[in-house]
């Protein structure tokens, strides 16, 4: 189908208004001006200076930390509702595990705030918090995910495995594992990226004591948007490029539009 | 005592009677089959037999064993699936070994099984391919390979041909035969197709809404049908409403206006019972109509059409009062394709002792 000039006039735009920001920032990043305004010169003294910033070396082991653990509790946790959502059918559970995914994250901070307040007192908030915050917007992501993958293979395999002498937890093991390894892998990934970048979830559970990559990036731009700022968010930016890529490459079929082609159809005339 | 016992056994899903109250036995070593339309049932049987369902009544009964509380992997019993479920993550190789894995035979001994089954489907050159780089009756064949590599009491084939082409199943057909003989292992297999059944069984089920409706070999099950739904599903069958005139060494019917025939005897059928006559197409004889016959049941009619099919012709002939009867006649002379042409004035005819008078 031939596409209308208007099309792509409209397609470079959106990319433009998405893109151009973005690549401002990168840019700054190496201008050798202490203002963001005009072009000075190329310098990677931004960069030195971040990495000597012990403020900002805290923020970002909190925030790797807390993306590492979110990401693996919401794998073991979502690929396990998956699962259940495959196999069962539940009624409510899809619901459960999606709403936190289209829920206001204002909300979801402010409740589970209010929730870890009253439930372990004035001083609850911690790293602790902040994982068991990020797991949970989380699980929603892995879960669909291994779920549309699931429902995308031939039932009869996870029969296969158990008709010919597998108990349930070797079916797993040795079958529905691997088989769906790539969702979970994608999931995963998935599950680090939101967590290192979420803003307003943390900003409501992390409390006084764990600063964050964003939460320290805003508490410094409260004062000024410096070149730091930006050559910290060109590393934050290629990070979650590089997840992006990672998960695309493992588990193709999500990121393409095409529908997932069974293999028994794709070949049965060979 | 026989292999394998269903003992009476239900199965219901909410208000659907899926089975229906089946008994049935298979021995040691026989090739079974369960037959019937789609929805008839057997494919249910079959998944309760596996372990992947439970009756709700009845039992089943393997080597004098009741299978009630043995779950899939616990029983004897391995299936060949109807999408053939190969692992699609494991080679040839690796999804023959699994039951083998499973069983926690030794490495030595496992590398023995494998070659062996691999060589018994010829597929030796194919040992390090993953299933989709086979074509379909590869795949079949390793799903079989899988299913009887370590020699379970009981090998059930839920539609294992359905999705191959025709030429491809009758050459799977024959060396489904030759694999059961040489191996030994008691078969259950599913199917829609009567032909198919017909081809390999030593013995066939005929199922209907959940139940048995005939279970025989399959020489009786075409030859000597108990009902019009066994006579109507196993091969083609010409039938006409008759009434029972006479009943004695032979019957005489009243086939309604056509007139009355002679047919074989059979057990508690008495004068005035209402049914159908049922014969089949290559037991009626077809000449023309000037040509006189000797057989006792004998109409004149029209020739409405004709099947051609290579090596047998189907004639379909209008009798005179209005029902159309199908003939067979074998093209057996080199270069002839019919004997009669559209319209052709006919006569069909048929010994006493063909056909059969059914009241049920």
């Amino acid at each position: 189908m031939r596409k209308s000039p208007l099309l792509r006039i409209s397609a470079a735009l959106v990319f433009a208004f998405l893109y151009i920001p973005l690549i401002v920032v990168v840019i700054f990043s190496f201008n050798a001006s202490k203002l963001n305004a005009e072009w000075v010169g190329f310098t990677l003294d931004w960069y030195r200076v971040l990495f000597h910033n012990e403020r900002m070396l805290i923020a970002a082991r909190n925030s790797l930390f807390i993306a590492t653990m979110a990401a693996m509790l919401a794998t073991i946790l979502g690929t396990m509702a998956g699962i259940a959502m495959h196999r069962f059918r539940p009624r409510f559970l899809p619901f459960m595990a999606l709403t936190p995914l289209a829920m206001p994250e204002i909300l979801l901070g402010v409740s589970l705030l209010i929730f870890f307040i009253s439930a372990f007192g004035e001083n609850a908030l911690s790293l602790l918090t902040v994982i068991i915050a990020h797991t949970t917007f989380c699980i929603g992501f892995v879960a669909i995910i291994v779920r549309a993958r699931l429902s995308g293979m031939d039932e009869s395999v996870f029969e296969a495995a158990r008709d010919l002498g597998a108990t349930p937890w070797q079916s797993f093991r040795l079958v529905t594992f691997p088989l769906i390894r790539p969702a979970v892998v994608a999931g995963a990934l998935m599950s680090f990226t939101l967590s290192i970048d979420d803003f307003v979830i943390t900003f409501f559970t992390a409390g006084a004591g764990v600063p964050t990559l964003p939460l320290t990036i805003y508490t410094m731009i409260k004062i000024a948007v410096t070149p730091e700022v930006n050559a910290l968010s060109t590393l934050m930016m290629l990070l979650t490029l590089f997840l992006i890529v990672v998960a695309s490459k493992v588990a193709p079929d999500l990121f393409r539009s095409k529908r997932l082609v069974k293999d028994d159809e794709a070949e049965s005339k060979a | 005592m026989a292999l394998l016992e269903i003992r009476n056994v239900t199965r219901r899903f909410d208000d659907f009677v899926a089975v229906d109250r089946v008994d049935l036995s298979v021995n040691a070593g026989e090739f079974f089959t369960l037959l019937g339309p789609s929805g008839c049932g057997k494919t249910t049987l079959l998944r309760m037999i596996a372990g992947f369902d439970q009756p709700d009544e009845g039992a089943i009964v393997l080597d004098g064993i009741d299978l009630k509380d043995t779950p899939p992997e616990k029983r004897p019993v391995h299936t060949v699936f109807q999408s053939y479920a190969l692992f699609p993550h494991m080679t040839v190789e690796q999804n023959i070994a699994f039951p083998l894995k499973m069983a926690r035979q030794s490495e030595d001994e496992i590398r023995v099984k494998v070659k062996n089954a691999l060589s018994q489907v010829a597929l030796n050159d194919r040992a390090a391919r993953y299933p989709h780089e086979l074509s379909g009756g590869q795949r079949q064949r390793v799903a079989l390979a899988r299913g009887l590599v370590n020699r379970p009491r009981l090998l059930l084939l839920d539609e294992p041909l359905g999705a191959l082409d025709a030429k491809l199943r009758e050459q799977m057909q024959i060396e489904l035969i030759a694999l059961q003989r040489d191996i030994g292992v008691t078969f259950i297999f599913v199917t829609h197709s009567q032909a198919e059944a017909l081809a390999l069984s030593h013995r066939i089920a005929v199922m209907n809404h959940g139940r048995v409706e005939q279970l025989d070999e399959p020489d009786k099950l075409y030859g000597a049908p108990k009902n019009r739904f066994v006579a109507d599903f196993i091969g083609n069958v010409n039938m006409h409403e008759a009434t029972v005139q006479s009943a004695g060494a032979t019957l005489t019917l009243l086939l309604g206006k056509l007139g009355q025939i002679t047919a074989p005897a059979r057990a508690g059928v008495n004068v005035g019972d209402a049914g159908v006559f049922v014969i089949r197409p290559e037991q009626v004889s077809i000449r023309a109509a000037s040509e006189a016959s000797s057989d006792p049941n004998q109409f004149v009619g029209v020739i409405n059409d004709f099947l051609y099919t290579g090596d047998v012709t189907t004639y379909i002939v209008d009798l005179p009062d209005g029902a159309r009867l199908e003939a067979l006649l074998p093209n057996s002379a080199p270069g002839r394709a019919k004997f009669f042409e559209l319209g052709d004035p006919v006569r069909v005819s048929w010994k006493a002792e063909a056909g059969a008078f059914l009241t049920s």
